[in-house]
């Protein structure tokens, strides 16, 4: 309990810093939203310059951080100027599409490289292990805009699958079952190119966590003394090898996020990614610093679930972090 | 596979892709820039041996190339054909920036082009602007990964080698660098910087973003083997001996860590050179008219040109022999390097 405690607030301290970071950044960046108005002869010079006060760019860096403190605290996150309302609604619905993408294929990762690895692993140094490790050094070496690229000209030739976005469009209304099919049938392409980017390092890790485990004494003892089939798999090599696959959970999580911000832009998943491209290119700052403040929410949440994790299946790490 | 063999086969196919690169001007048969408007999206040209008569040149030779306005396709004109001709005389170039020459090594004669991966929407060649967009990623790609390297060896081994309150503040200040996911890292600090400026100063933001946010991963390497070698023996030898603290690092502790340094080096660069194609891809880096390997592929984001034209894939597939020469580079130096410093 105290060891969570100490994990939380250093992610909270991490995370003030990077909002911190983020903002001074932004400060130095030139220009701003309403560069574009002043190209508009129907706007004048002091409508603009209203709308900046208004906003309070040209403020002070700490006033103008303070602001979006506290606009933080109110659940607002600051004010997106090209939505013209908060930035935590836009957040929102964005962030539960990235969540709803990469967890599914995160899941669908696993659920691959789980059983090709441990397969791989029982048939070390043969032609079908030599096969997978040829395949998995191919995968690493596709280039992810390539693959997005041709998932979505597999999309546009053959119309097997939609070729962009969540949902068709009237949809909404058809009933949840309905609606769910048809956003599975938008999530199909989007999720297997992200579970195919991550699939060939877990493959890497699973089929060396289980050779380790195949080779070390203990295993060998349970085999020689006659355990054998599901329960020698499950009970002694699974979960002995499960500590370093968690670990690896936990680093994933990042990979897949990135990963994730190009497959949306690809493929027109309308989650974070596609957002913040948007919001780099008009200046549209709360938005910028909303978006890159979720992503490391997520990641340092994915992170801390993996080390509990972590603590919950490990005795030696439960004594060793105790201390 | 033994390991030599992995690794010398892997660096002779990665120079060779440099030299190629390099040599971008003489091997390409146009300039970057040089468009023909009446060739939009034209198919890759195809080298023919055999004539329509079934007769064999020695000499490959092409077809002129006949447009179909109305349908906006092209077909071969058969009777014209046009041999390929080495060392010819074309436009002006410079190689690595020094030496003026207007030699090509192959080309053909007007009216025939010679267009082996097909042209883009302004009639340009996709070949030629491959070779040149090459040089840009692949100095973007090599600058940022020897920065990231520099710049996590020195912080590594600085933390490593003197602990206490340096190591600690340098590895807090590496945990903000990994709280983020990498391409949003690459984003959030992209977007503090002026999006329209000269395409050189776009090259040195790049360069110095891609590379600065890098540094993270090497520096906890580095400075894990720092804080083993300087408890080596010979280390404490010669530490007792009188060695100050910059003989020792230079003379017994970084030598440790070049293998990974190595290692490292060789999984950056690709993934750098990815970095510079996502961010051209999606029109934060190296615009128009200088081609990038994400600038020419930034077509495909148009739904037309992406199911009509397949050549343009092209650029991206011919990728992916570099980043497997990389890959594989850097699987041997980890092989390598472990098995030498255990």
């Amino acid at each position: 309990m105290k060891y969570l405690g100490g994990r939380l607030l250093h992610a909270i301290l991490l995370l003030l810093a990077i909002s911190l970071l983020s903002f001074a950044l932004l400060q130095l960046a030139p220009g701003d939203f309403f560069d574009s108005m002043r190209v508009n002869p129907r706007i004048s010079q002091q409508t603009i310059d209203g709308l900046r006060a208004a906003h309070g760019i040209g403020q002070p860096f700490p006033i103008r951080y303070a602001r979006w403190l506290a606009s933080v605290a109110r659940g607002h996150l600051g004010v997106s100027l090209a939505y013209n309302s908060a930035v935590a609604p836009l957040l929102r619905v964005r962030a539960r599409n990235t969540l709803l993408l990469t967890s599914v294929s995160t899941l669908f990762a696993w659920l691959l490289a789980i059983p090709i690895g441990v397969f791989s692993a029982t048939r070390r140094g043969r032609n079908i292990d030599r096969a997978v490790g040829v395949a998995t050094s191919a995968l690493l070496t596709i280039p992810d805009l390539l693959l997005f690229l041709g998932l979505l000209l597999l999309a546009v030739r053959t119309g097997w699958f939609p070729s962009g976005g969540m949902v068709s469009p009237g949809a909404d209304n058809a009933g949840f079952w309905k609606m769910a099919g048809d956003v599975a049938r938008h999530l199909i392409l989007p999720a297997f190119g992200l579970a195919i980017v991550t699939l060939p390092v877990l493959v890497r890790h699973v089929r060396s966590a289980m050779i380790q485990v195949f080779e070390s004494p203990f295993f060998r003892a349970a085999r020689g003394h006659g355990i054998s089939g599901p329960r020698l798999f499950f009970r002694y090599a699974l979960r002995a090898a499960s500590n370093p696959l968690i670990s690896l959970l936990g680093f994933s999580i990042g990979t897949m996020l990135s990963a994730s911000l190009l497959v949306e832009v690809v493929l027109s998943w309308p989650g974070l990614g596609p957002l913040l491209v948007e919001a780099i290119l008009s200046r549209d700052v709360y938005v910028v610093v909303g978006a890159v403040m979720l992503s490391s929410v997520f990641l340092l949440t994915g992170n801390l679930v993996a080390d509990l994790l972590l603590f919950a299946s490990d005795p030696r790490i439960r004594v060793e972090r105790a201390e | 596979m033994n390991r030599n063999y992995k690794l010398r086969a892997s660096i002779v196919l990665l120079g060779a892709f440099h030299v190629f690169i390099l040599l971008a001007g003489f091997l390409a048969p146009y300039g970057y820039a040089t468009q023909d408007r009446d060739m939009a999206f034209a198919p890759p040209t195809r080298v023919h041996f055999v004539d329509a008569h079934g007769s064999f040149h020695a000499r490959p030779f092409v077809y002129g190339v006949k447009n179909n306005v109305s349908d906006s396709s092209y077909e071969e004109d058969p009777p014209n054909a046009y041999p390929l001709r080495l060392l010819v005389s074309g436009a002006p170039y410079k190689i690595a920036g020094l030496f003026s020459a207007r030699l090509h090594l192959v080309g053909v004669s007007a009216p025939a082009r010679l267009f082996l991966l097909g042209t883009d929407a302004y009639g340009r060649d996709q070949f030629s602007r491959f070779l040149y967009g090459g040089q840009l990623s692949l100095l973007a790609g090599m600058i940022a990964a020897a920065l990231s390297v520099g710049i996590g060896g020195i912080v590594g081994s600085l933390a490593g080698f003197y602990g206490g309150w340096i190591d600690n503040a340098l590895m807090r200040g590496s945990d903000l660098f990994f709280a983020l996911p990498w391409l949003y890292l690459l984003f959030a600090v992209r977007s503090a910087l002026p999006l329209h400026v000269p395409e050189w100063q776009v090259f040195l933001l790049l360069v110095s973003v891609i590379g600065l946010i890098g540094w993270s991963r090497p520096a906890r390497l580095i400075r894990g083997i720092v804080l083993s070698a300087r408890e080596r023996n010979f280390v404490r030898a010669a530490r007792g001996f009188g060695a100050s603290d910059a003989y020792l690092l230079r003379r017994h502790i970084l030598p440790q860590t070049y293998g990974v340094a190595f290692t490292q080096l060789a999984l950056l660069i690709p993934q750098y050179i990815l970095a510079e194609v996502t961010l051209s891809f999606l029109g934060l880096g190296i615009g128009e008219p200088v081609p990038s390997w994400g600038s020419l592929l930034a077509t495909l984001q148009h739904y037309d040109v992406l199911s009509s034209y397949w050549w343009m894939f092209l650029p991206a597939v011919l990728l992916v022999p570099l980043f497997f020469a990389y890959h594989t580079a850097a699987d041997a130096l980890q092989e390598r390097y472990e098995s030498v410093s255990l």
